[in-house]
């Protein structure tokens, strides 16, 4: 596949023509927040909005996850209007996710306060209302505990069951503010075909779905690739 | 093409073409009266099923011969049940409110005695002497129908009479021509899709022509999930062959194979009629394996959607044919290059389609010429709201708003105030009384902060408030958002909130800026065309109705006199006539009560606001007023 050349922040770049912008920005060093896309998945769902770069050229801010790279292209992560739509985004999915940091088990691997000083935004957010889902707590699990409240709807837990593991035993249900990832009929997480295999817990962002002792492994699901000397 | 395949195909179509006619003529000119009945989806809400039972009892009663044919609906749905007889000797002549009792005085002082029972006409199709023409009434000077033409005036569900009108020509004509060509003449037409986006039709279909991955698929969307808009149903019901006749065109100029007609389940009769038509269409030939005798094999399955208004969306379209969630995907790759099962796939809206024939018979210059620069063509527009005339309309592109309002739809009822127009459904934006001399297309509307969208019309008057315009809007459109990306689901949510808390008075100044805000942001943010104009109602009523919201927030008050929470209703002790208690009666709370000099009074505690006894106060009195802010409300004596 033909390499081409391009600039991020300023940082000249080569890659694989084609390559989303999101991959060749992390694999280089450079952070853009992301939360619904995985590298292993053939497409992006590019829903939750936050790796808004700006590309010389295109009037409006891309997401980085759904626009290739094209030879000479020059790439924006620090631009008004891309940081604007991205604090944004944030700010609203922060609006609806309870911020209980201090007694939160997943606080240490927690990428949302990750995100959040990498956008500087504050967790509690002034300028929205507190959108509150008051959705039961799951702990029927002997292992993790799942609180949709804290859900942030990336979808990692549902694609890797799904995908990755071959299982589907949880998928998206209802839709606009009600959407929420949940098992077939609601079960609770123990009785549904749930295998404890924990691999939703450890890819899981947002402290929703966590570990009952709090320790649990991590998968970074989207680390960056080392490059091949070329 | 070789000429000998092309001489098959005249050959073929001749003979269904003789057919069909001299079926036609036998219909119109035996001697004997024939009376349509408009039974599309508008007609039976307004009870035509039984005015159509009525008629057949009495023709069998009274041993007539005569034919009673069902037809879709001619847009004049304000005036439903529709009945129109053709007599011999007279015009014929259309008659409005039909009920089985007029239906039946119709048949016996019309049909056997010669009283053409004027009282219940509403025009003639032809121009005559007796009663006024369709053509003669002023909406006529403005309308030009082209895509409704055949609705109301032939039987959806045969066949021969489409093609008695000239149905399947251009088809015909077609199948003669190199599949470039025929796109080169629908580029030139300069046709736009009537889906909403108004995309150039002929550079899709050069897309699509070009895109390598086979088969190809060719979409008819008639999802119409839009509150108020019905005319791709109106189509689907009273013209279907049009639109199948637009599909295999269409199918045959980009190379498509298969084809899938997308109509939602809550539309039974289209579906129904649809599948009459497909099946027609199989049985002569038009449509299946080597149609009309040429090499050109194309088919078409309806699918039924599940009536999400989501599900309009193209891409979300396609993968609920595919059998999963209809969840939009980022785009590109557009349909055209990859679309159902990842093969180039040709989606336009059943308007759009329709049209097709049009042009391929009458040609690009001809459509071309109708128009503004930008968009060519006619616009089919539902009126609803504070009109007079709802129903469906044609005009071309450039009409005034004015002209559509208030010379097609005959102005507001009730000689209340023009206010607002809510233009282009839950997507569009609410557009001022500035904005009457606009000419609609395109461009205009999406620079006046509306758009086309689906081309419904909702008239708004003094009563009806902005804020809650906005809100309903929006609150249809957060209901309806898959809710996979963040500023859809959240932030539409985020705003439905402040607005409602403003219809109650609770808003604070902060608040709109929030919501001008955050509306740029999912305008800008959102994944798909539903997020990305959801915003619009609330920011086209805050550009031109800002005061609104500012005398919500500020004074507590509702302009329009419609928030509830910021009302009081009143009765004016000079107003009220002593002797008569009409709305005490009414009141279902008993809040009403006369005082010692049986002047009526309202107890504000017990008041539930819903408007019975301002509709009771007889008009002689018109004591009963609505105040806001609530406490404007002088102290009962
Ligand atoms: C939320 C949403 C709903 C839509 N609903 C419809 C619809 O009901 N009918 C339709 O033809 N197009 C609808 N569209 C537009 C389609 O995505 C698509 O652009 C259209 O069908 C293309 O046809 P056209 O080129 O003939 O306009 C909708 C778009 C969005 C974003
Ligand atoms: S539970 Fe966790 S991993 Fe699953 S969708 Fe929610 S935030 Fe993402
Ligand atoms: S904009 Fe709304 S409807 Fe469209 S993909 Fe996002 S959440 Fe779904």
């Amino acid at each position: 596949m033909k390499t081409v050349s391009l600039t991020i922040d300023g940082k000249e770049i080569r890659a694989k023509e084609g390559e989303k912008v999101l991959w060749v920005a992390l694999d280089n060093g450079i952070y853009i927040p992301n939360l619904c896309v995985i590298r292993e998945a053939l497409q992006s769902p590019a829903a939750c909005r936050l790796c808004f770069v700006e590309v010389e050229g295109k009037d409006k801010p891309v997401t980085a996850c759904t626009e290739p790279v094209i030879e000479g292209m020059v790439v924006n992560t620090q631009g008004p209007q891309a940081l604007r739509l991205a604090r944004t985004a944030f700010e609203l999915l922060m609006a609806s996710h309870p911020v209980e940091c201090a007694h939160c088990l997943s606080r240490d691997s927690c990428e949302l306060l990750k995100i959040a000083p990498h956008l500087k935004v504050r967790l509690k957010i002034k300028r929205l209302r507190g959108l509150p889902r008051g959705l039961p707590i799951d702990s029927s699990s002997p292992l993790f505990i799942y609180d949709p409240n804290k859900c942030v709807l990336c979808g990692r837990c549902v694609w890797v069951c799904r995908e990755r593991l071959g299982i589907g035993d949880i998928s998206f249900a209802h839709r606009g503010f009600q959407r929420v990832v949940a098992t077939f009929g609601d079960e609770p997480m123990a009785r549904a075909r749930c295998s404890a295999c924990d691999e939703c817990v450890t890819v899981c962002p947002s402290g929703a779905l966590c570990f009952k002792d709090g320790k649990g492994p991590k998968e970074e699901l989207n680390r960056p690739v080392e490059k091949s000397k070329s | 093409m070789k000429v000998d395949e092309l001489s098959t195909i005249t050959a073929a179509f001749q003979g269904i073409k003789e057919r069909a006619e001299s079926r036609w003529q036998k219909l119109w000119h035996s001697g004997q009266p024939v009376i349509l009945v408009g039974t599309a989806t508008c007609g039976r809400a307004a009870g035509s099923l039984e005015v159509l039972q009525t008629l057949r009892d009495e023709v069998k009663k009274q041993s007539l011969e005569c034919q009673v044919i069902e037809v879709g609906c001619m847009g004049y749905c304000y005036t439903e049940p529709i009945v129109i007889i053709s007599k011999p000797g007279y015009p014929s002549i259309a008659y409005g409110h039909v009920n089985p009792v007029i239906a039946e005085r119709l048949i016996k002082e019309f049909i056997l005695g010669d009283n053409p029972c004027l009282e219940f006409v509403i025009g003639a199709l032809e121009k005559n002497e007796f009663v006024p023409s369709f053509s003669e009434f002023p909406r006529a000077e403005y309308e030009q129908k082209i895509i409704l033409k055949n609705c109301g005036y032939i039987d959806p569900e045969q066949i021969d009479h489409f093609i008695a009108s000239g149905g399947y020509e251009a088809l015909v004509k077609v199948l003669g021509m190199p599949p470039e060509e025929i796109i080169d003449e629908v580029k030139k037409s300069e046709l736009r899709g009537r889906g909403g986006a108004g995309f150039p039709t002929g550079e899709k279909w050069e897309i699509c022509r070009h895109s390598r991955g086979r088969p190809k698929y060719v979409i008819c969307n008639g999802d119409e999930g839009d509150p108020g808009a019905f005319m791709d149903r109106t189509i689907l019901e009273s013209d279907p062959h049009s639109v199948l006749e637009g599909m295999v065109i269409a199918a045959y100029a980009v190379g498509a194979r298969y084809g899938y007609i997308y109509v939602r389940a809550e539309y039974p009769l289209a579906v129904y009629r649809v599948q009459v038509a497909l099946r027609q269409a199989r049985e002569l030939k038009l449509l299946g394996k080597n149609i009309l005798g040429s090499n050109f094999s194309f088919d078409i399955e309806l699918f039924q959607g599940s009536g999400a208004f989501v599900c309009g969306e193209e891409t979300s379209l396609i993968t609920s044919i595919e059998g999963n969630p209809g969840i939009p995907h980022h785009r590109p790759p557009y349909p055209a290059v990859s679309g159902l099962y990842g093969k180039p796939t040709l989606i336009n809206n059943v308007k759009t389609l329709t049209y097709i024939r049009h042009i391929i018979e009458n040609g690009a210059k001809w459509f071309a010429a109708i128009g503004t620069e930008g968009s060519k063509g006619t616009a089919v527009f539902a009126l609803a709201g504070k009109v007079v005339n709802t129903g469906l309309t044609e005009v071309p592109m450039g009409t005034t708003l004015r002209q559509v309002i208030f010379d097609v739809g005959s102005g507001i009822p009730g000689g209340k105030c023009f206010k607002a127009v809510q233009i282009g459904g839950p997507s569009g934006g609410c557009l001022p009384e500035s904005a009457l001399y606009l000419p609609i297309d395109f461009d205009s509307l999406s620079k006046a902060g509306a758009m086309m969208g689906s081309g419904g019309i909702v008239v708004l008057d003094e009563d009806d408030c902005m804020v809650e315009m906005a809100h309903y809007f929006l609150e249809f459109t957060q209901w309806e958002s898959c809710g996979q990306c963040t500023f859809c689901r959240l932030g539409t949510k985020q705003m439905l909130e402040a607005l409602g808390e403003i219809t109650k008075g609770k808003g604070k100044i902060e608040d709109i800026d929030m919501l001008a805000e955050l509306a740029e942001d999912i305008k800008a943010g959102s994944l798909c065309g539903l997020g990305k104009t959801a915003p619009n109602s609330v920011l086209s009523t805050l550009r031109y109705f800002r005061d609104e919201y500012e005398a919500h927030v500020k004074e507590g008050r509702c302009p329009a006199l419609m928030c509830q929470e910021l009302i009081a209703y009143y009765i004016l002790p000079k107003k009220c006539e002593r002797s008569c208690d009409a709305c005490v009666g009414t009141c279902t709370v008993e809040a009403i009560s006369p005082n010692k000099d049986r002047i009526k009074v309202i107890d504000k505690e017990k008041c539930v606001k819903c408007n019975t006894c301002l509709v009771a106060c007889p008009l002689q009195y018109n004591a009963i007023v609505k105040f806001s802010p609530p406490d404007q409300v002088p102290a009962s004596r």
